[in-house]
C-alpha cells in the first residue's frame, strides 16, 4: 500500500544510483545488526481507504453520544452547538496543514489568529495578557502553578476541593516533579471555605487555586476569597482562578478580582466533545508575568516597508532558545482549536455571549427548580449557579444509584455526572450541566424520566 | 492595511442568533454583586464578513497541500483526507469524555488497538496515550523515571541531555525538578562515549536520546550507551520526533529505551493546524508499568459473556483508574482523542508494509536530496556530518556565509520567493549556520530535484548580487518583520 508515497521502482533505481548505493538496506547500515526488526512489524496490511471508513465508522456506531442522547452531563466539556462556519473554516488546508509560524513572512494567517485570539481571551478575563493556548484545562492549571514555582519558589499550593478534580490531579502530578505540597481546602455548603483558607494561607504558599463557578456549579464569591488568598508574604501567593469561559458573559471576569492568573477549559468555545480532545486551555495573566508565562505569544509589528505585520514574540522564554532555562517546555499547543475559539466568539459577539449567558442561567434555574421539585431529589448546594448544579439522590439503596442513572440511559436521557468517583462525602451526589442545546421540553422529559427511576429504587429499598 | 476581526466590528451587528427564552425568566437567578457590568468587548459582525476575514486570512499561509515544507524534526508529510472524514463521525465528535465506558465501547475500543499498534511499532509492551504532545510526553516520562527510582528508594539528581537534543529535552528536565547535564558529540555525529562515561554516576536518573538525532545520524553505538545507562540503573528515554526513520526497520525498545514519546503529529500524519493540536502517546518496558499515568485503557475479557449468551468470552474495554502507584493524571478526561482517530485510520491504512514503506521512502527521500544538494551546492552548503543520513540530514552554511556573502537565514528567506517552506534552520546548535532538511516520503522525486535547483539558483544569484537574498523575500503578504522591536514592545493584544 503506497498510496500516500509517489516512487515507483524506475524512481527508487534512479535515487540510489544518485545516491552511490546499492539498495534502500545500504542505507540503513548504520543500524546494528543486532537491533535491527528481523521480522515485520505485527499488524495487519493495509487497508484501502473505503475499508479504513467502514471500519472506523462501525467502532463509531458503537458510542453513545450527545447525538444519540438527551444528555446533561458536563464536568468540564460541554455539549454546545458548534456553527458550521467553524468547521467550514478549520477545514481549510491553509490553517489546517501549516506547522507552527517559524517563518511569519508565509505565516500572517495563523499569527494574526493568534493575535485576534489573545485579544478575545482578555477581553473575556479581564485580564491584560493572554498566550496563545495551553494543551487544555487541567493541564493549564499545572502550567500556573509552574509559573508560581519559578516566581516564588515556595513550597505549598492550595487549592480548593471544588477545584476540578482533573485540575487538582494534573497539579499533584507535576508539582510532585519540582517538589511543591499540593494541600485541599476544605468546602463549605458547596463552596471553598473562607475560614479554612485564612488559615491555611502563609508566607510559604507559592499559590492558591480556585475555580469559577466551581466544580459543583455554584459560584464563588471572590471579592470575599481573593483578599484572604493574598492575605500573607509580601510578595503574595499566586492567586490562579480557573474558569468556565462560556459563563463570562454574565459572570463578573476574573480580572475584577485582580487574580494573578486566569486559567481553563476551551472546549465550551466552538470545539467538539471529541470524547475529551483535542480543545485548548486558556491562559491569560497580569503584565508583570508577561515574560514569565508559558506557551506562545503572537505580537504585532511592521514589516521591512513599514507594513501591518504579526510574529511570534518574547520567544527569549521558550524551550528552543533558552533550552533549561525556558519558563516551560511547551512546543506544540493547540492552534487550530484556538481559532475554533476564536471564530466561535466573534460569532457569539459582544451581545450573543450575554444572550446565551442569560439562557443558560435561566434554563439552568428552571432545570434546578424542576428536579428538586421531585421526590428524592434534593440540592446538594443553594448557591448561586449559572449553568450546572448538583443534587443528591436520597433514600436509593446500595447500587441504587448506578440503576437509576441505568434506567435514564435506557429511556435516552444521560441525566447527569457522578459525583461519588471524586467525593467520597457526596455518593448520592449528581452535576448537572444544561447548554442552549437542551430546551425545556428536554428538561421536563430529564425530569419526568428521573424521577421515575428514582421512585422506582426508592419503592424497591421499601418492599 | 490589514484588519483585525476587532476593528471590523460595528456596533449592532450579529451573526448569532440566541434560542427562545423557553423557561420562566428567574430575576434573581444571579445575585447583582456577581454578575459582570460591561460585556466582553467581542466583535460585533455578521456571518458573510467572519468568513471573508478568515478565508481572507488564510490565503497569507504556506501549508503543506500548497507545497514543499522540509521543516527538520516536524515530518511534514501529507495529512490524507480521510483523517478529517472519520474524526468528525459524530459517534467520535461529539462522545462526552464521562461517557460511562460501557457506552463508549468504540471509542475504548480504538485507543486500546491503538495502544497496541504502537507497542508493536516501538518495540515496548504498554503505551498510554494521554499526554498532549510530545513535551507532555517527555514530562511524563520523566517523571516515570523519578517515580521509578523512588518505588526503589532511590534519589536522583540528573538527566543527561546531548547537546544536539530538541530544546523540549532540557526544558522539561527542569520543569520535573532535574538538574540537566550536558552530553557532547563525537566526530562522527553520534553521542561522545567518553564524554558519556565520565559523566554517568548513581546520581543520574537517565538519558534523554533522538535516534535517529537532530543530525539525521543513527547512532550506531546505541547499544554500547544503552549498557552504560543501565549499568547504573538509569533509565534510557527516546525522544520520538525521529520514529519516521526507522518504523518496521528497528525499534526503541530493542535498542534498549525504556520510554518512548511519539509525535503523532510527526511521525503519524495528525495536521499540524500552524501549532496545534497533536498527541505525545509514550510507551515503556514492564518495569515502569506501574506508574503509568491514569486512568489506562484496559480490555477485560468476563468468562461466558452476558448472562443467557453461549459459553463464548465476552471483551469489553474499560478505564482502569485502580493504579497505586501511578504518577497520576498529565490532564483532563483521556487525551486528544480526535487525534487518535486519525492516527489509528493512517496505522489502518498503511499497515506493516505501508509503515516500512514510510521509513524507507522518508530515508530515500532524505539521501537523494541530500546527494542532489552535494552535487549542486557542496561547495557552499556542505553536508555537516557526511555520510548515510536517515530521514533528515544538515548542511552548514558557513561557506555560503563566507563566500557570498549571505546568510542561512537570507537563504531561508528567499526560499520564500520560490515557494517553498524553508528547512528548520539554526538548529541543531553546534553546526555553523545550520539547515536541517527533512523532506518526508510524500515528496516525488520532480519536488526533490525542484527543491535542489532553487538552492542552486539562489547561490547562483547570491554570488552576483548578495543583496537580492539578505532583502528577501518580496513576493510573500509581508515582508521581513521587526521581531527586536516586536519583543522590546510587546503588544500582545488588541487597543480597544
Amino acid at each position: 500500500m503506497s498510496r500516500y508515497t509517489s516512487a515507483t521502482d524506475a524512481d527508487r533505481r534512479a535515487m540510489l544510483e544518485e545516491i552511490g548505493a546499492g539498495s534502500i538496506d545500504e542505507l540503513f547500515a548504520d543500524i546494528p545488526q543486532s537491533v535491527r526488526l528481523d521480522r515485520p512489524i505485527d499488524l495487519p496490511p493495509g487497508k484501502p481507504e473505503q475499508e479504513v471508513y467502514a471500519y472506523l465508522r462501525d467502532l463509531a456506531a458503537r458510542n453513545v453520544s450527545a447525538e444519540d442522547e438527551v444528555s446533561f452531563v458536563g464536568a468540564g466539556m460541554y455539549d454546545h452547538y458548534v456553527p458550521s462556519l467553524v468547521d467550514a473554516l478549520l477545514a481549510r488546508s491553509e490553517f489546517l496543514t501549516p506547522y507552527t509560524p517559524y517563518q511569519p513572512e508565509v505565516s500572517q494567517g495563523t499569527l494574526q489568529v493568534m493575535f485576534e485570539y489573545q485579544t478575545a481571551i482578555s477581553e473575556l478575563t479581564g485580564l491584560p495578557v493572554s498566550n496563545a493556548t495551553l494543551y487544555e484545562g487541567p493541564s493549564a492549571v499545572a502550567s500556573a502553578g509552574w509559573m508560581a514555582r519559578l516566581q516564588n519558589g515556595r513550597g505549598r499550593f492550595l487549592v480548593s476541593r471544588a477545584l476540578h478534580p482533573h485540575s487538582r490531579e494534573a497539579l499533584a502530578t507535576t508539582a510532585a516533579g519540582y517538589g511543591t505540597a499540593v494541600e485541599e481546602l476544605p468546602l463549605a455548603a458547596g463552596v471553598t471555605d473562607a475560614g479554612a483558607l485564612r488559615e491555611a494561607v502563609g508566607d510559604d504558599v507559592s499559590a492558591v487555586f480556585l475555580q469559577q463557578p466551581n466544580f459543583l456549579g455554584a459560584v464563588e464569591d471572590l471579592e470575599l476569597l481573593a483578599p484572604i488568598a493574598r492575605n500573607a508574604g509580601p510578595p503574595a501567593p499566586l492567586l490562579v482562578v480557573q474558569v468556565d469561559p462560556m459563563t463570562l458573559g454574565v459572570l463578573r471576569p476574573p480580572g475584577d478580582f485582580e487574580v494573578d492568573v486566569a486559567v481553563g477549559e476551551g472546549q465550551s468555545l466552538g470545539n467538539r466533545l471529541d470524547y475529551g480532545g483535542p480543545s485548548f486551555g486558556f491562559f491569560a495573566t497580569q503584565e508583570a508575568y508577561m515574560r514569565r508565562m508559558p506557551g506562545r505569544i503572537a505580537g504585532e509589528t511592521v514589516d521591512a516597508d513599514g507594513k501591518r505585520g504579526f510574529v511570534l514574540t518574547l520567544q527569549t522564554r521558550e524551550q528552543h532558545i533558552r533550552r533549561e532555562k525556558a519558563t516551560h517546555n511547551i512546543t506544540t499547543a493547540q492552534t487550530l482549536n484556538a481559532l475554533a475559539g476564536v471564530v466561535y466568539l466573534a460569532w457569539l459577539g459582544r451581545r450573543g455571549i450575554v444572550e446565551l449567558g442569560e439562557l443558560l442561567l435561566h434554563r439552568t434555574a428552571y432545570a434546578r427548580r424542576t428536579l428538586a421539585g421531585l421526590e428524592g431529589v434534593e440540592l446538594l448546594h443553594e448557591q448561586p449557579v449559572v449553568r450546572e448544579f448538583a443534587v443528591r439522590l436520597a433514600g436509593l439503596g446500595g447500587g441504587g444509584f448506578s440503576r437509576v442513572i441505568e434506567r435514564c440511559a435506557e429511556q435516552g436521557v444521560n441525566p447527569g455526572y457522578p459525583l461519588a468517583a471524586d467525593y467520597e462525602e457526596h455518593a448520592d451526589g449528581l452535576l448537572v450541566a444544561i447548554t442552549e442545546q437542551r430546551s425545556r421540553a428536554d428538561i421536563d422529559r430529564l425530569a419526568e424520566v428521573l424521577g421515575a427511576a428514582v421512585a422506582a429504587e426508592r419503592e424497591a429499598v421499601h418492599a | 492595511m490589514t484588519q483585525t476581526i476587532f476593528e471590523k466590528s460595528v456596533d449592532g451587528r450579529r451573526a448569532f442568533v440566541a434560542p427562545a427564552l423557553d423557561v420562566p425568566e428567574e430575576p434573581d437567578a444571579l445575585p447583582a454583586r456577581f454578575r459582570r457590568a460591561e460585556p466582553p468587548r467581542l466583535p460585533e459582525i455578521a456571518e458573510p464578513e467572519i468568513v471573508r476575514h478568515y478565508t481572507q486570512l488564510s490565503t497569507k499561509n504556506f501549508h503543506v497541500d500548497a507545497g514543499f515544507y522540509p521543516l527538520g524534526s516536524c515530518t511534514m508529510k501529507h495529512n490524507p483526507k480521510l483523517h478529517e472524514r472519520v474524526a468528525a463521525l459524530p459517534g467520535y465528535a461529539r462522545l462526552h469524555p464521562l461517557q460511562t465506558p460501557s457506552r463508549a465501547q468504540g471509542a475504548l475500543q480504538l485507543m486500546w488497538e491503538l495502544q497496541r499498534a504502537l507497542a508493536e511499532i516501538a518495540g515496548l509492551p504498554h503505551v498510554s496515550l494521554q499526554p498532549s504532545a510530545g513535551s507532555q510526553g517527555e514530562l511524563a516520562g520523566v517523571l516515570l523515571t523519578r517515580a521509578f527510582h523512588e518505588a526503589q528508594g532511590s534519589r536522583r539528581h540528573k538527566v543527561l541531555t546531548p547537546d544536539t537534543a530538541h530544546g523540549t529535552n532540557p526544558a522539561t528536565v527542569t520543569m520535573a525538578g532535574y538538574e540537566v547535564v550536558k552530553v557532547g558529540t563525537a566526530d562522527d555525529g553520534g553521542v561522545d562515549l567518553e564524554d558519556l562515561r565520565s559523566k554517568v554516576d548513581d546520581d543520574v536518573a537517565s538519558l534523554m536520546l533522538t535516534n535517529p538525532n537532530t543530525l539525521g545520524v543513527f547512532d550506531r553505538n546505541i547499544e554500547e550507551i544503552a549498557t552504560i545507562m543501565h549499568d547504573v540503573g538509569a533509565t534510557l528515554y527516546y525522544d520520538g520526533a525521529n520514529l519516521n526513520a526507522v518504523m518496521g526497520r528497528a525499534r526503541p525498545g530493542d535498542m534498549g529505551f525504556d520510554i518512548v514519546h511519539y509525535n503523532l503529529h510527526k511521525t503519524f500524519t495528525q495536521p499540524h493546524g500552524g501549532g496545534g493540536p497533536g498527541a505525545g502517546p509514550i510507551a515503556v518496558s514492564d518495569r515502569i508499568e506501574p506508574f503509568l499515568p491514569r486512568p489506562q485503557v484496559v480490555r477485560v475479557t468476563s468468562p461466558g459473556g452476558r448472562a443467557g449468551e453461549s459459553g463464548r468470552s465476552q471483551a469489553s474495554f474499560e478505564l482502569d483508574f485502580d493504579r497505586p502507584q501511578s504518577i497520576g493524571r498529565l490532564r483532563g478526561f483521556q487525551g486528544n482523542f480526535g487525534v487518535f482517530v486519525r492516527s489509528y485510520a493512517y496505522i489502518l491504512s498503511l499497515g506493516a508494509d505501508g509503515l516500512a514503506e514510510a521509513s524507507d521512502t522518508a530515508v530515500l527521500n532524505a539521501n537523494y536530496l541530500m546527494a542532489r544538494l552535494r552535487d549542486l551546492c557542496g561547495e557552499h552548503l556542505p553536508v555537516a556530518f557526511d555520510r548515510t543520513c536517515m530521514h533528515e540530514f544538515v548542511l552548514t552554511g558557513g561557506p555560503m556565509k563566507r563566500a557570498l556573502g549571505i546568510k542561512t537565514l537570507d537563504l531561508a528567506k528567499r526560499l520564500l520567493d520560490h515557494d517553498f517552506h524553508p528547512p528548520t534552520v539554526y538548529f541543531p546548535l553546534l553546526v555553523d549556520e545550520a539547515l536541517l532538511i527533512e523532506p518526508t516520503e510524500t515528496e516525488t522525486r520532480e519536488t526533490l530535484d525542484a527543491f535542489a535547483e532553487g538552492v542552486k539558483a539562489i547561490l547562483d544569484e547570491a554570488a552576483e548580487d548578495p543583496s537580492i537574498a539578505r532583502n528577501a523575500p518580496y513576493g510573500t503578504p509581508v515582508r521581513r518583520l521587526d521581531e527586536a522591536g516586536a519583543a522590546k514592545r510587546p503588544v500582545v493584544r488588541q487597543a480597544m
